[in-house]
């Protein structure tokens, strides 16, 4: 349990005078569920984005199962086992549920690059990635073009295409952004049903969510780690409640 | 069942999950309708039943052509382009500058040099041009096609300039069937097997997985970028084939009229292209066919109703397709045969 999948090291970003993430050493187990929370314009997505690849650091590194990624594509740290969803929707929006799921079960065995032979002749891709909309409840929707579903609906195919890429890390970027709160809790069903050992961060604004889900909890402000600990223990923390739960409170 | 298992080669079925509807419309979506030979068996009957025309015909194949190598690479892979021309007229010029200097003419070779030489102009310029996107994208294709175009008037040594190179001598197709310039039988049967053999390919590729990967990268880019596909690789490719495709309408476009000029790099070619295109439906593989027929219908009518301002017309149907029937005349068919059926079936 204690294999660290995804570790970073002094990692910063700067846009500007601004240093939106600033010395951050952070830790990602196998088998981890850990949130990430902390007010608007706390660095969060920008972390996320440098851990992706997306964004690359000012300075510092990241390291995924030990490996130096710093200066690694998206593509090639997928390869290695790190996969995200966005904040909002990143979707195939003309294609079907289905098909959002193989290209990424595609691209994972190695099937994309082929032009000889048809889509349907993969029936293994297929099937795999009708097990995972299985999986995820979208079984229904599988013939239904992403841009007609449901927002929540869509919330749920954003996980299933990182899913679909079967990796070590899973970096999910405010999963229930926009989805009912009467509905968060298929998202949180969702991301419950993940496999035991992947390491799992969540950022998430929803904090009946995070508490239900995280074993771990990092507060992040001003683009630094401010306290870490059990739900439990943020929960308690006075600082924290001033900072960002009675934020949210307020809001 | 057994319709499943017989397209399926190795993988075992695993059952329920590959019964689905949805999964059972993807496994057999490559599989050949009924109607995919309404096109091919026009074609044929045009050549009995025009022979008169056959010029005409020749010249709408090889703009279907055209239409469909820019399919590939804008209504697939969503690469937005004005600047094809650059490899029609590459195509169009190696045909030319080797047969008028004597040292080619045979021409299913000539066609495969024309498509060499435009696929090494499609990955020189695409290997830059695909960094970029959206405007920027669409200015370096104008760009690069403008240098072509100058560069071959400015060569007017070797390319003719801007009088191009007349009475090209093609020699006979397999060495029997010769190109005559009054019936354009050769040319018409010639041209409709190379379209034949072009379309096969660009059919197998949209249904291949590559080609799924690259709609893809047309429908979100950022996330192709996230599930650890090569963008850049599988664009430079597509464009790469794309110009190869271009190059051999293009090469046949100068084999059969027995000319080249400057109007083979043109602006107004390009343009004309993405309206075929855009008018037939783009990403449907048809439309190009659709589209190169409907241009070609409207210009003739259009043009002996208004001779003078037949393009203004063009410009207010292009405006109603824009705002009423964004995917084009094949797309609006797929609407309301889609509305139908959801009437009769209710």
């Amino acid at each position: 349990m204690t294999e660290i999948r995804l570790e970073t090291r002094a990692l910063s970003r700067q846009f500007g005078a601004l240093l939106a993430v600033q010395d951050i050493d952070f830790r990602l187990a196998a088998g981890a569920r850990h949130a990430l929370i902390g007010p608007n314009g706390a660095g969060k997505t920008t972390f996320i984005n440098l851990l992706a690849g997306l964004l690359s650091p000012s300075r510092g590194r990241v390291l995924l199962q030990g490996l130096d990624v710093t200066g690694k594509t998206q593509a090639e740290r997928v390869k290695l086992g790190l996969a995200r969803t966005f904040q909002i929707n990143r979707l195939f929006r003309g294609l079907t549920v289905l098909e959002n799921v193989c290209i990424s079960v595609a691209e994972r065995v190695g099937a994309a690059p082929s032009m000889i032979y048809p889509v349907g002749r993969r029936t293994d891709v297929i099937d795999e990635a009708m097990r995972l909309l299985e999986m995820l409840k979208l079984t229904a929707e599988a013939g239904r073009r992403v841009s007609e579903l449901p927002y929540g609906r869509q919330r749920l195919v954003e996980i299933a295409i990182a899913i679909g890429l079967k990796p070590q890390v899973l970096l999910l970027d405010e999963p229930a952004a926009g989805v009912p709160s009467a509905e968060s809790h298929i998202i949180l069903d969702a991301i419950e049903s993940l496999p035991e050992q992947l390491a799992v961060l969540i950022i998430e604004h929803d904090m009946d969510l995070v508490f239900r889900f995280a074993r771990r909890v990092t507060v992040m402000v001003s683009g630094a780690l401010f306290a870490e600990g059990t739900p439990r223990e943020i929960e308690a923390n006075a600082q924290v409640r001033a900072i960002y739960l009675g934020q949210a409170g307020r809001g | 069942m057994s319709e499943v298992s017989s397209a399926v080669a190795a993988p075992p079925l695993a059952g329920a999950a590959i019964d689905h509807p949805a999964a059972r419309v993807l496994i057999g979506r490559h599989r050949w309708r009924w109607w995919e030979a309404l096109p091919w068996i026009a074609a044929l009957a045009f050549y009995f039943a025009f022979p008169d025309y056959l010029g005409f015909g020749t010249q709408l194949l090889v703009g279907i052509l055209f239409a469909l190598a820019l399919d590939l690479a804008l209504g697939y892979a969503g690469i937005i382009t004005l600047g094809h021309a650059a490899f029609f007229g590459t195509g169009a010029y190696t045909v030319g500058l080797l047969a008028f200097h004597g040292i080619w003419s045979e021409p299913i070779s000539g066609l495969l040099l024309a498509a060499a030489a435009a696929a090494v102009v499609g990955l020189a310029s695409g290997l830059v041009l695909l960094r970029t996107k959206g405007l920027t994208l669409l200015m370096l294709t104008i760009c690069t096609m403008a240098l072509l175009q100058e560069g071959a008037n400015m060569a007017h040594d070797f390319t003719g300039g801007f009088d191009g190179l007349p009475s090209l001598d093609i020699a006979p197709v397999l060495g029997m069937f010769e190109f005559n310039p009054l019936y354009a039988n050769t040319q018409y049967l010639y041209t409709l097997a190379v379209l034949w053999l072009c379309f096969l390919f660009v059919r197998t590729l949209v249904y291949s997985p590559f080609g799924q990967s690259l709609t893809g990268i047309r429908e979100n880019m950022l996330r192709m970028h996230a599930v650890g596909a090569p963008v850049r690789r599988r664009l430079v490719i597509c464009y790469v084939i794309s110009a190869a495709i271009a190059g051999i309408a293009g090469g046949l476009w100068a084999q059969t009229n027995a000319y080249v000029n400057l109007s083979a790099l043109d602006l107004d070619r390009s343009a004309t292209v993405l309206i075929i295109l855009i008018l037939g439906g783009y990403g449907r593989l048809y439309g190009a066919f659709i589209g190169a027929v409907a241009y070609m219908a409207l210009e003739h009518f259009l043009a002996r109703i208004y001779p003078t301002a037949w393009q203004l017309e063009l410009g207010l149907l292009l405006v109603l397709v824009a705002l009423f029937a964004r995917n084009g005349i094949l797309g609006l068919g797929e609407g309301l045969w889609r509305r139908y059926h959801i009437r009769s079936g209710s």
